[in-house]
């Protein structure tokens, strides 16, 4: 079964919508900073933002409960964020420091964060996906109605982890929801140079998995199609795979030189971006006044001031530290 | 009470099932088939398909699902049908179970036991005979064990389980067949411990699992002829029990490590360097290693033979050493 879900009615309880709104500038302006912190060398490693997409975090994160389980990839910033976890916390672990929700020892690519049922933060294309498979396995022998969203790129797809992934959680009906975040490019591949078959929902529904796509520039659409599917898996009704078709505006990471990609192509999709886009139509629906997007902002810029001013007031861990969590401290004789 | 490996092995895994509902087996033929090297034979009747758990052929999928299931707060043992096989997992093996604790500053624990077959000897041929557990030793966050004798493939599951960490057990084809006594009350043992099999004077025989016996019968031989050797099984590869190498090497002076991985950048090799750095000046001669012919193991009886340690050519080795002075 595969089937593509209406845009979004703008029915939404305006409310909510703005919350939507709230949640995707969150996610935009830590990233922007991101990116800053990066150019003045005070974040290292690699760097990957998800400015252009944030409508499929922002959608599919609100529908899930604090019960459930999130696996995403190393361009999960934004996942974490909207998981819950601390913006200062996911900063300051970028920074290196101790207080980062992994001691400094993941960076940007491997946040977790135990409190909130994030899993990572998995720098092996596809590598989350076995993972959650097997976390839903656990929900499911254990009798708990819990779901495991696992997010990842269209580049996934190619891997063979992706393939036995699925069949395993449509064989053993496992709850969990599959969230392709397609933004056709993997690294410089686009999508039809590196799979035979395109349509992402369609090789999902191969595997007799329900399988729908949605606009990811959307994120009504996105939390529609979402929360359809949430709730089906929740109700014991298997794996659910959605296509979210989105782009990302940046470069796929710092090091980037984009020379796969046209300028005008960028900047087409850019007119669609998700904030953008919201903004407007509730706008132009009387749904969100200036100072209504007013606030929205300085709440922002303030939350984000504040986990920089968190993450720069950091501290090192110790060096003699280093092989703690080698093995756990109470492994048995 | 009279066993078999493989029977101690399927003791191990009923009594982990029967004590901890969290427990479920899972791999490739486990469960109607009775598991490749019938280990599991008769669990999938008395657990079910739900504990005794088929898998499909996708080694990366269900390992990884394993882990996945760990971190959930299951107990799953994942049994790989041959280490061979675990190259097809080895992502998921080295990039996620090894690195989740570490890379998440302690927040995830990874309680999985991954059992799976080694070594050669059965004339299977090179994609079935290698021994890699050496390659699993290398990767911090991994435990490493080799059970090598009944008592070890009966109580090393239970504690393995009770490790937070992963747990790698690596069975020696070679050993399912081996029949002998053990305690009807025996129960889990260690996994952090060598153990001295067979206490000598003259030089330590360092070993574990599958060449265990074979190293044992080229003690005997070499008692016959007035040298007494003390055979060590390592049990664990990982962390290594650097106290009882270094505790046998100071009573004998002399070491030969067996080994049936290939010699370059082998656990052998570990042993060696672990020895000449700490007790070089305990040493009466070098320290010697019989490990695999450098091949990928062949098919025909008399040639796989040849690749393998055998009783004659540690017999030799320990000859040379205990002859190298004094
Ligand atoms: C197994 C593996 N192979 C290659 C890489 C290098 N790599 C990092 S990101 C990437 C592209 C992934 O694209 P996609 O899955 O579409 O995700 P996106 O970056 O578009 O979000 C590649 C090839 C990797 N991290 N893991």
């Amino acid at each position: 079964m595969t089937g593509t879900s209406s845009r979004g009615t703008g029915s939404a309880e305006s409310g909510h919508a703005r919350h939507l709104l709230h949640q995707m500038l969150r996610v935009r302006r830590l990233e922007e900073q991101c990116v800053e912190l990066y150019s003045a060398a005070k974040i290292r490693g690699f760097l990957h933002v998800y400015i252009g997409e944030e409508a499929v975090a922002a959608g599919v994160m609100s529908t899930l409960g604090p019960d459930d389980a999130v696996v995403a990839t190393y361009r999960e910033h934004g996942h974490a964020l909207l998981r819950g976890v601390p913006a200062g916390a996911i900063l300051a672990e970028m920074y290196g420091y101790v207080e980062g929700c992994c001691r400094g020892r993941g960076g940007s690519m491997h946040l977790f964060d135990a409190a909130t049922r994030f899993y990572g933060g998995n720098a092996i294309v596809a590598g989350g996906l076995p993972l959650a498979v097997g976390l839903a396995l656990a929900d499911k022998m254990s009798g708990r109605s819990r779901v495991t969203a696992c997010f990842f790129g269209e580049g996934a797809v190619a891997e063979g982890a992706f393939h036995e992934s699925l069949n395993l959680a449509a064989l053993w009906q496992l709850p969990v929801l599959f969230c392709c975040e397609n933004n056709l490019y993997a690294m410089g591949t686009a999508l039809a140079r590196s799979e035979s078959q395109t349509d992402i929902a369609l090789k999902a529904a191969g595997y007799e998995i329900a399988s729908w796509s949605a606009d990811g520039m959307d994120v009504l659409a996105v939390e529609e199609a979402a929360r359809r599917a949430v709730d089906a898996v929740r109700a014991g009704g298997g794996p659910h795979f959605l296509e979210l078709r989105t782009y990302r505006f940046r470069a796929h990471s710092m090091f980037d030189p984009e020379r796969y990609r046209e300028k005008t192509e960028v900047s087409r999709w850019m007119e669609r971006d998700p904030i953008n886009s919201l903004r407007n139509a509730l706008e132009a629906a009387g749904q969100l006044t200036e100072k209504d997007w007013k606030s929205i902002q300085q709440d922002v810029e303030a939350e984000v001031k504040a986990a920089v001013e968190f993450a720069e007031a950091g501290t090192l861990e110790p060096v003699e530290d280093l092989t703690r969590f080698v093995y756990s401290e109470r492994s048995p004789q | 009470m009279k066993t078999t490996y493989r029977e101690a092995m399927r003791a191990a895994i009923r009594d982990a099932l029967q004590r901890d509902e969290r427990v479920f087996l899972m791999g490739e033929d486990v469960g109607a088939y009775g598991g490749c090297f019938a280990v599991s034979l008769g669990l999938f009747e008395e657990f079910g398909p739900e504990r005794i758990r088929d898998t499909p052929l996708s080694e990366s999928g269900f390992v990884g699902a394993g882990i996945g299931a760990a971190l959930g707060g299951m107990r799953p043992i994942v049994e790989i049908m041959t280490v061979n096989f675990s190259l097809l997992a080895l992502d998921q093996l080295v990039n996620n179970a090894a690195t989740l604790l570490h890379m998440s500053g302690g927040q995830f624990n990874v309680p999985l036991v991954i059992r799976m077959t080694t070594g050669a000897g059965r004339q299977l041929g090179a994609q079935h005979s290698h021994s890699l557990e050496g390659w699993y030793a290398h990767i911090p966050g991994l435990r490493i064990l080799t059970p090598a004798t009944l008592e070890d493939a009966r109580g090393m599951l239970w504690t393995a389980l009770e490790d937070p960490d992963p747990v790698l057990i690596f069975e020696h084809g070679t050993l399912y067949n081996v029949a002998g006594d053990l305690a009807d009350d025996a129960g889990p043992v260690d996994i952090s411990t060598a153990a001295v099999r067979r206490p000598g004077k003259d030089i330590s025989l360092i070993t574990y699992g599958g060449t265990l016996p074979v190293v044992l019968d080229a003690a005997a031989r070499l008692a016959a002829d007035g040298i007494d050797a003390e055979v060590l099984d390592l049990r664990v590869l990982r962390p290594l029990d650097d106290a009882a190498i270094l505790g046998s090497v100071a009573k004998t002076h002399r070491a030969v490590v067996v080994d049936e991985g290939w010699r370059s950048g082998s656990i052998s090799a570990e042993l060696s360097a672990r020895i000449t750095e700490s007790a070089f000046f305990d040493l009466d001669a070098p320290v010697g290693r019989v490990c695999s012919a450098e091949v990928p193991l062949p098919y025909a009886k008399h040639q796989e033979l040849a690749a393998l340690p055998t009783a004659e050519r540690i017999v030799a080795a320990a000859r040379e050493a205990v002859g190298a002075r004094g």
